[in-house]
């Protein structure tokens, strides 16, 4: 089964590094990050609420969040985090599939959402795709998770697939 | 317990054969197989059929395998566990992507969302 793609390409986006001021006013730097960053991003899955998981990630015990972050800051994975007074706060990935198409996941600690940190995560993160020549993106969320289906829309996702539990979304570059 | 399982040919479908296997051998559990394509998976149900009847025999375990007939296995599913008083239904399923998500095909989205009866979803 193949992925449905907008036909046009988004325009470009803002690429790491850079930093923004969030709607608390506090500075936040988003910066790209790999597999020497680990430690700093390990620390922010420690401390996320598990009430924010989805989709059965971040997973919970700390051994299995080990295994994902291999996963997730393999070879060809693309990783925005979020930094606010030396600890990440926020942290985006592209992760490859077996099309050679990469799917999008955003995290953010409870503390900082809400405050336009996530849309400038994932644009941030769209933008060194763009650098790196990547195409096609794509993404699943939940359907009754309103706010980031707002943020994927605003950022210039479209709905490719909506008849299951999870709106599958994607994004041409 | 009179257990209908799904085996549509996906990774976790022949874990739920499995898991499922083993309970019934502590509980007695009665076991009917159907199996049914799962565009999904692209699967072929002759393949199915020879990797569930050596699971069996490799077990030593008894069941009913039977095949789905129809397009919309989800429906199928659902209507005999009605008409022949099933108990539950099991399916395996909620494959990841490579990222680590949990996605339910639309066969079991279709048995939990419309079944009457009990749904044990194997993952």
């Amino acid at each position: 089964m193949s992925r449905d793609y907008p036909d046009e390409p988004a325009d470009e986006f803002s690429r790491p590094p850079r930093t923004v001021t969030d709607r608390e006013g506090r500075d936040v730097e988003l910066l790209s990050a790999d597999a020497t960053d680990r430690e700093s991003v390990l620390e922010m899955y420690l401390s996320f609420d598990p009430a924010d998981r989805a989709q059965g990630i971040p997973p919970a015990r700390e051994a299995a969040i080990d295994d994902w972050l291999d996963t997730i800051l393999g070879d060809e994975t693309y990783n925005v985090v979020a930094v606010n007074e030396h600890s990440v706060v926020g942290h985006a990935t592209l992760v490859p599939d077996r099309h050679g198409e990469h799917e999008l996941a955003i995290f953010v600690l409870q503390a900082f959402q809400g405050a336009g940190i996530g849309t400038e995560l994932v644009e941030t993160l769209l933008g060194l795709a763009q650098s790196a020549g990547l195409e096609k993106v794509w993404l699943t969320v939940e359907r009754w998770n309103d706010a980031a289906v707002a943020l994927y829309k605003k950022v210039g996702f479209e709905t490719t697939s909506a008849e299951s539990f999870e709106i599958e979304m994607s994004i041409r570059l | 317990m009179d257990i209908l399982l799904g085996v549509g040919g996906s990774e976790l479908s022949y874990y739920a054969l499995e898991e499922t296997i083993e309970r019934a051998q502590e509980t007695g559990d009665e076991v009917t197989v159907a199996l049914f394509h799962n565009e999904e998976v692209n699967s072929d149900v002759d393949e199915i059929q020879a990797r569930v009847e050596e699971t069996l025999s490799e077990t030593g375990f008894e069941a009913t395998v039977r095949r789905l007939d129809g397009e919309r296995a989800g429906s199928e599913l659902v209507s005999v566990a009605e008409s022949e008083g099933f108990d539950r239904i099991v399916l395996g399923g909620g494959e990841r992507s490579t990222l680590g998500k949990i996605q339910l095909g639309s066969i079991v989205e279709f048995v939990l969302l419309n079944a009457q009866t009990p749904v044990t979803l194997i993952r």
